[in-house]
């Protein structure tokens, strides 16, 4: 496009475009783009002691990474968690979708109430759980017999925390589901139960294949997050928890590594890696939807 | 028969899965109320106080200022929305409905950066915060939120989803681009700024790391994270701590409770529209 054969639209199209991206391109450029660069090429720096400024290492801190076991560990804990959180929030969510899309008196209320912890701060969640998971006085120790160290047993502390992940993303996958649902056109129940197919049958032979793409959507969004998981374990698992090697996630991992030991480089490096486990992990289900997502 | 007994499964489900997402709230309410004597008792356990004192909200509020904490938060959400809602109105439009060398490479920015997690971009924005000397003040919360790919993401689709005609007659009448967009086209998108705006306000409320990073003084950062410290300054007092969660809980869940609709709708369906 020479500039000289501009019209005087093309021309005013492109000051006032630009003029209007400008603050946004400016911050993003400034807030995110340049970081993405800066932290890759701080991964490959040793941060000096008594600010005695970087040190060029190669790829040494990846090779760190590889052979550390607690980076290990975390990427372990943190896939636990997320092999847990999600596919067992999306069915409940997915369920409950499906109630709330029929006919039931209520709906109104129940949707608000499961979508209630999304507007709870996750400290004050991860407080009262911790209150609720409390092995000497918790509610549920009360309820459920015998006395379960749910959070400071290191075999299951990290799915105890996957629960509170769950009961905190019910009601937002819910709402995401429901909206799919309403493109569900009507006259497929009608005819799949004079056919006489059962709600079970119903669910999985037309529910479920219909709106794939919004299931599809939710697990790559949900995968995603729930690898950055940090709230809830930050809060809930203190430091002397004998559970915290079997807990804490890779994104702990970077934040004690980043501003507690202050080792920005080491930081940086755990931080790619968790990038570059979310980019395989996204492009593995991208691949795999071609089997059960079907786009209409 | 069948289709009755069905329908009192689902609200029998319906009701039981309630109480589950309800029972954290209440115990927190009921614990914020109760003495540690009454909150460590085991046998019997209670589950209501023996009455509703007031004594472990009067102590925290003694402990942490939570009027500075809010004013805190409620600056930080107002201005992260208004940045969000500006510069994304204005980006968006662009990206909808003008054309201009290099616009699908800078659009290709805005989804790169979608796609990035967050924590990447960390610790470069807290090294540019403490150079600017902005740690511990309301630039260095903001920061972060000053623009947002998401949400120029979202108006684009909103522009996009606009009649041509409007701009076409706008144009007619003589308005130029700044006029068409600031009288007819910007207006037509308010549902979605209006959406944008919530979700930009409660993932602002609900953010933990980058506060705790940037403003570790107590008095100067957000309710989340003051709250996270509160969990060691009170150790295992836990109806004071509940006291603190329910402070900090309440307001939005009260705001949130009266304007459902536009939060479910705000929050899930922009979420939803990536």
């Amino acid at each position: 496009m020479a500039r000289s054969k501009m019209t005087s639209r093309e021309k005013s199209e492109f000051i006032w475009g630009w003029a209007f991206i400008l603050p946004t391109m400016a911050g993003l450029i400034i807030l995110n783009i340049f970081p993405i660069f800066s932290t890759i090429y701080q991964s490959f720096f040793k941060t000096g002691d008594f600010g005695k400024g970087n040190i060029f290492v190669g790829f040494n801190n990846y090779a760190k990474v590889f052979a550390d076991t607690e980076v290990w560990q975390a990427l372990w804990n943190t896939i636990k968690y997320a092999i847990v959180e999600v596919p067992i929030s999306i069915a409940i969510s997915l369920v409950l979708a499906v109630f709330l899309n029929g006919k039931i008196k209520g709906k109104g209320t129940f949707r608000t109430i499961f979508f209630l912890p999304m507007v709870a701060a996750p400290a004050a969640i991860a407080m009262v759980w911790r209150w609720l998971y409390n092995s000497e006085f918790g509610l549920l120790n009360h309820i459920l017999p015998g006395k379960t160290n749910w959070i400071s047993n290191p075999n299951i502390a990290i799915y105890s925390i996957a629960v509170i992940g769950i009961w905190s993303i019910i009601g937002y996958n819910m709402v995401l589901f429901l909206a799919g649902l309403q493109e569900v056109p009507k006259d497929f129940y009608e005819a799949a139960s004079i056919d006489g197919a059962s709600g079970v049958q119903q669910f999985f032979n037309i529910t479920v294949p219909l709106i794939s793409p919004t299931i599809f959507f939710v697990l790559v969004t949900r995968v995603i997050a729930a690898m950055q998981v940090f709230d809830v374990i930050y809060m809930v698992i203190d430091n002397n928890n004998p559970a915290l090697k079997k807990t804490q996630s890779l994104v702990c991992l970077f934040y004690k590594y980043s501003f507690t030991q202050s080792n920005k480089g080491y930081g940086s490096t755990v931080v790619v890696v968790l990038l570059m486990v979310i980019l395989l992990l996204t492009v593995l289900q991208m691949i795999g939807q071609k089997k059960w997502v079907h786009y209409n | 028969m069948e289709r009755n007994r069905n329908k009192i499964l689902i609200y029998i489900i319906l009701a039981i899965m309630s109480f589950i997402m309800l029972v954290p709230f209440l115990w927190m309410a009921l614990t914020a109320f109760k003495t540690v004597g009454e909150s460590t008792q085991m046998d019997p356990f209670v589950i209501f106080p023996s009455k509703f004192r007031m004594d472990n909200f009067k102590e925290v509020m003694n402990n942490v200022n939570f009027v500075k904490l809010y004013y805190n938060t409620i600056m930080m959400i107002v201005l992260r929305v208004l940045c969000a809602v500006l510069t994304a109105t204005l980006a968006g439009y662009a990206f909808a409905r003008l054309n201009f060398f290099g616009k699908d490479f800078m659009f290709g920015l805005v989804l790169f950066q979608m796609m990035i997690p967050s924590q990447i971009f960390i610790i470069p924005q807290y090294v540019m915060v403490s150079k600017l000397g902005w740690t511990n003040s309301m630039l260095g919360l903001l920061f972060p939120g000053l623009v947002s790919a998401f949400g120029t993401f979202l108006l684009r689709q909103a522009y996009m989803g606009l009649p041509k005609e409007l701009e076409e007659a706008a144009r007619l009448d003589g308005c130029n681009i700044g006029q068409t967009f600031l009288f007819i086209m910007a207006p037509l998108t308010r549902s979605s700024m209006v959406a944008l705006g919530i979700f930009t306000a409660v993932f602002a409320y609900k953010d933990l790391m980058w506060p705790m990073i940037v403003c570790p003084d107590t008095n100067k950062t957000t309710l989340a994270s003051a709250l996270s410290k509160m969990q060691g300054q009170f150790s295992s007092n836990y109806p004071e701590l509940m006291a603190a969660a329910l402070i900090a809980c309440l307001p939005m869940i009260v705001i949130y409770v009266f304007f459902q609709k536009q939060f479910i709708e705000g929050i899930a369906t922009s979420g939803g529209k990536l």
